[in-house]
C-alpha cells in the first residue's frame, strides 16, 4: 500500500482566474482544498514610499493606480487626508461632484467585478454586457479629466475643474455610417450632466438584464449559494469591510456611519445579505449598483440647480485661474510656488477613510510640516479579504475557490500597492 | 484483383467525399461560433480576413500548421503524440455509418448505433492520454474530470439510445429514420421527448461543451487536457471537438428529428411543393439547428461544478431515461398509435 500524499498546485500568477498576479499555493486532496496560501507582492510598486519623496499633489495620480478599477475613490481618501491636515473643506458643489463621481466609480467597479465574477463561473456573456455600460462611464471620466482611467481629478480643496458644458461627440469616419454616428451621439447633445442623467435612466434596465442571466439561474445558484460562507462574527474578526461585510449581514457603511462630504444629505439604502455566501455578496453588489444609480440622480438634480466654486479659494493650496495669472503678480507667484515647491502642510497626523467599492479604503498620513508627507500608509480593503481566503475556501473544491476569490473582488493594485 | 482495386478506390473516394466536406464544415463551424456568440454579446466577431472575415478559419489553420509542436521534456512523448490521434480518429470514423440521405451512407451496418457509441467512447481515451502524458497538474485534473464525466454521461446517453432502439426496432440508422416517416409528429422527438432532452444534455456533456466544459474550464484548470499542446497537435483536439459536435447534432437529427425526411411530409399542399428539395438539405438544416443551440447555450449559461455534473447525470438523467424506456416499451408492446401502430 503506497501512502497517499496531498497534491500541491501552483495557482497563478499566470492564471486566467488569478485576478492579476495572485500566486496561490493550494494543497489539495483530490479536488478538495485543504489549505490555500496566497502569496502577494508581485505587483508591489512602493506607492507609499514614493509618496514620501514628492509634493503632496504629485501623488494623487499614484492613487489612481492603486485599485485601478475604482480610481476616483482612491484619490478621494488621499485628498480627504490632506484636507484634514490642512483644516479645509471643499465647497459644497465640489462635494456633490465628488459624491457623483464616487458613485459612478462604484458602478464601474461593480460592473467590472460582476463581469469578472461571471466569467470566472463560466457565464461569459455578462462580461461583455458589463463592459458596454462601463464604456459610457469611462467617457464621463474622460469628459471631466481627459483620461479614461487614471483621472487625477480630485484635488485637496475640491476638484480640478467644473463639469463641462458639453459632451464630446463622435465624428463621422469612413468606418461608421451617419446613422450610426447619430445614434451614438444621441445622448451627447447636452452637458455632461445630461449625459449622466440619460445613463441613469437606462442603467436600471441593464441591471435587470444581468439579473435575468444570473440571479435565478439554477446553475449560477448552485455555484454560489453556500459557497465561501462567512458568519457576521467571523467577518468582523477578519477585518472585512464593504460588500464583503454587508454580504455577511453586518450593516456597516462609512457613508452612513461616518458620513463624509454630503452623504448625510442624500437618501439611499445599504443592502445587506443574510447568509454570507457568494450569492449574497453578489446580490449585495447588484443592489449597490441600483442604489448608486439613485445617488447619482440626486447629485445631478442638485448640481443642475446650484452653481458655485468647485475648489477652495486659498491659492496657497489650489492653483489660481490662468486669467488672474496674466494680470496679477500675486497669482503668478502662487502659481510658480504651487507647481514647483507645492504647499506645506502643518505637522500632525490624520486618517481619512472612504467607503470604497471594495470596502474601507483609508489613508493615514503623517506630516512633519514639510511640503512632502513624512509617511503615508494606505489601508486597502482587499488586503484583509485576501488574507481570509484560506479560511473561506477550506473544504471547498477548486471551482469554488475561483468563485470565492472573485466574490472578494480582489484587485492587486491596491493589495500590493 | 482489378475488381478489388476498383472497389477499394471507390471506398477511398467515398471516404474523401465525406471527410473533406466535414473538415470544411468544422472550419466554418468555428467561425460560426465566433460570429454567433459575438452578435449575442454586442460584438462584431471576426471580420478582418477576407470579405467579412470569411477567410478566418483558413488563416487559423495556416497559423496552427506552421507553429512548432512543443513536446514537454517531462512528458511521456509517445502518449503525448498518440493522444491527439486517438481523439481525432474516432471522431471521423464514426461518420462512416451516418446516412446523409436515403442510401447515402458509407457503411450501412445493422449495428450502426452501437458502432457510433463505441467510437465516441474511444475518443475519450485521447483526452485521458493527453492528460496523463502531458505530466502537468492542470492536465491531470482535466483527465480525471473527463474520465468521471464520461462514465456517467455515457450511461444516460446509452439509455436514451435504447429508447430509440425499442421504438424503431432496429439499430440501423436508415431503418430508424424510415420508422419515423409520416409527418413531423411521427418523428421521435414527440413520443420520446424526455429521452430527446436527456440525449441532448448528455451530448453537450460528451462533447465537453458549455455548461459542461469542466474538462477545459478556463477559469479553473486553464485549458485542461490540452494545456501543454501547441500547433497541429492542439488543432487535432480542436477539430475532434467540433467534429464530435457535428456528429452529436447529426445523431440527434437521425434519431429524433427524422433525419433527411422533409418536415412538410403529410401536409397536403406543402409536401408536393417542397418535394424537389433533396433530403440532405433537410438533414443539414436540422443539424445546423442543433449546432446553433450548442452556441446559444454556450453564450448563456455559467459552468457547472464537476461534482454537480455527476449529480445531474446520476440522479436526474439516468432515472428519467429508465422510466421512459419502460413507458416506450409499453407503448410499443400495445402498439400505441400513431407512432407504434
Amino acid at each position: 500500500m503506497s501512502n497517499i500524499q496531498n497534491y500541491t498546485l501552483n495557482f497563478g500568477p499566470q492564471h486566467p482566474a488569478a485576478h492579476g498576479v495572485l500566486r496561490l499555493v493550494l494543497e489539495l486532496d483530490g479536488e478538495v482544498i485543504l489549505r490555500a496560501d496566497p502569496h502577494i507582492g508581485l505587483l508591489h510598486r512602493a506607492t507609499e514610499k514614493l509618496a514620501e519623496s514628492k509634493p503632496y499633489n504629485q501623488s494623487i495620480g499614484y492613487m489612481d493606480r492603486l485599485d485601478y478599477v475604482s480610481m476616483m475613490c482612491n484619490e478621494h481618501a488621499y485628498v480627504l487626508a490632506i484636507e484634514k491636515l490642512l483644516g479645509i473643506t471643499a465647497p459644497v458643489r465640489a462635494q456633490y461632484i465628488r459624491v457623483l463621481f464616487d458613485e459612478m466609480t462604484r458602478i464601474m467597479n461593480h460592473l467590472l467585478w460582476l463581469g469578472a465574477h461571471a466569467i470566472d463561473i463560466g457565464a461569459m456573456t455578462v462580461f461583455l454586457y458589463c463592459f458596454r455600460e462601463r464604456e459610457d462611464l469611462m467617457d464621463c471620466y474622460e469628459a471631466v479629466s481627459g483620461a479614461r482611467m487614471h483621472a487625477t481629478y480630485y484635488r485637496p480643496g475640491g476638484v480640478y475643474r467644473d463639469l463641462p458644458d458639453q459632451m464630446p461627440k463622435y465624428k463621422a469616419t469612413q468606418w461608421r455610417s451617419d446613422d450610426e454616428i447619430k445614434e451614438r451621439n444621441q445622448d451627447r447633445h447636452g452637458s455632461l450632466l445630461d449625459f449622466i442623467w440619460a445613463f441613469t435612466e437606462r442603467f436600471p434596465k441593464f441591471v435587470d438584464e444581468y439579473e435575468t442571466l444570473l440571479t435565478d439561474n439554477r446553475i449560477w445558484k448552485q455555484r454560489t449559494v453556500d459557497i465561501g460562507v462567512v458568519s457576521p462574527e467571523q467577518a468582523l474578526a477578519l477585518g472585512f469591510t464593504g460588500p464583503m461585510l454587508r454580504g455577511s449581514g453586518v450593516e456597516w457603511d462609512l457613508r452612513k456611519k461616518q458620513p463624509y462630504e454630503v452623504y448625510d444629505q442624500i437618501d439611499f439604502k445599504i443592502p445587506i445579505g443574510k447568509n454570507g455566501d457568494c450569492y449574497d455578496r453578489y446580490l449585495v453588489r447588484v443592489e449597490e449598483m441600483r442604489q448608486s444609480n439613485e445617488i447619482m440622480r440626486q447629485c445631478i438634480r442638485w448640481l443642475k440647480n446650484n452653481a458655485g466654486p468647485v475648489i477652495h479659494p486659498d491659492h496657497k493650496i489650489t492653483p489660481p485661474s490662468r486669467e488672474e495669472m496674466k494680470e496679477d503678480m500675486e497669482s503668478m507667484i502662487h502659481h510658480f510656488k504651487l507647481f514647483t515647491e507645492g504647499y506645506s502642510v502643518p505637522a500632525g497626523e490624520a486618517y481619512a477613510a472612504v467607503e470604497h467599492p471594495k470596502g474601507e479604503f483609508g489613508v493615514y498620513m503623517i506630516s512633519d510640516g514639510a511640503n512632502k508627507p513624512y509617511r503615508v500608509k494606505i489601508r486597502a480593503a482587499g488586503f484583509s479579504h485576501l488574507a481570509a481566503l484560506d479560511s473561506m475556501v477550506r473544504g471547498h473544491m477548486i471551482a469554488d475557490m475561483v468563485a470565492v476569490l472573485s466574490s472578494q473582488d480582489i484587485v492587486f493594485g491596491e493589495i500590493d500597492r | 484483383m482489378l475488381e478489388q482495386l476498383i472497389s477499394l478506390a471507390w471506398i477511398i473516394a467515398k471516404i474523401l467525399i465525406i471527410v473533406l466536406p466535414l473538415l470544411g464544415v468544422v472550419a466554418y463551424l468555428t467561425m460560426a461560433e465566433r460570429k454567433v456568440i459575438a452578435y449575442m454579446q454586442y460584438r462584431v466577431g471576426v471580420n478582418r480576413v477576407g470579405i467579412r472575415g470569411i477567410g478566418q478559419p483558413i488563416a487559423d489553420a495556416m497559423k496552427l500548421i506552421f507553429k512548432e509542436i512543443i513536446i514537454p521534456k517531462a512528458s511521456n512523448r509517445y502518449l503525448f503524440i498518440l493522444a491527439p490521434i486517438l481523439a481525432m480518429t474516432p471522431a471521423l470514423v464514426a461518420w462512416s455509418v451516418v446516412p446523409f440521405d436515403d442510401g447515402w451512407v458509407l457503411a450501412n451496418v445493422n449495428a450502426g448505433v452501437l458502432f457510433i457509441f463505441a467510437m465516441t467512447s474511444i475518443g475519450i481515451y485521447g483526452i485521458i492520454c493527453a492528460g496523463w502524458g502531458s505530466n502537468s497538474k492542470y492536465a491531470f485534473f482535466s483527465a480525471m474530470r473527463v474520465a468521471a464525466q464520461m462514465v456517467s454521461y455515457e450511461i444516460a446517453m446509452g439509455f436514451a439510445l435504447v429508447g430509440v432502439l425499442i421504438a424503431a426496432g432496429s439499430m440501423n440508422f436508415t431503418d430508424i429514420v424510415h420508422a419515423q416517416s409520416g409527418s413531423v409528429l411521427h418523428w421521435y422527438w414527440l413520443p420520446l421527448l424526455p429521452l430527446f432532452v436527456v440525449y441532448w444534455v448528455s451530448g453537450l456533456a460528451e462533447t465537453n461543451r458549455a455548461p459542461f466544459d469542466v474538462a477545459e474550464g478556463e477559469s479553473e484548470i486553464v485549458a485542461g487536457f490540452h494545456v501543454e499542446y501547441s500547433g497541429m497537435t492542439f488543432a487535432m483536439f480542436f477539430l475532434a471537438e467540433y467534429a464530435n459536435m457535428i456528429l452529436i447534432s447529426s445523431l440527434a437529427v437521425l434519431m429524433f428529428l427524422g433525419g433527411w425526411l422533409s418536415p412538410f411530409q403529410g401536409i397536403p399542399l406543402l409536401e408536393s411543393t417542397f418535394n424537389w428539395v433533396p433530403g440532405i438539405v433537410w438533414f443539414a438544416a436540422k443539424a445546423s439547428l442543433f449546432l446553433y443551440l450548442y452556441l446559444w447555450i454556450r453564450a448563456t449559461f455559467p459552468r457547472y461544478r464537476y461534482d454537480q455534473i455527476m449529480r445531474l447525470g446520476w440522479k436526474v438523467l439516468i432515472p428519467v431515461t429508465l422510466v421512459w424506456i419502460f413507458v416506450v416499451a409499453l407503448a410499443v408492446q400495445f402498439h400505441l398509435p400513431p407512432w407504434f401502430a
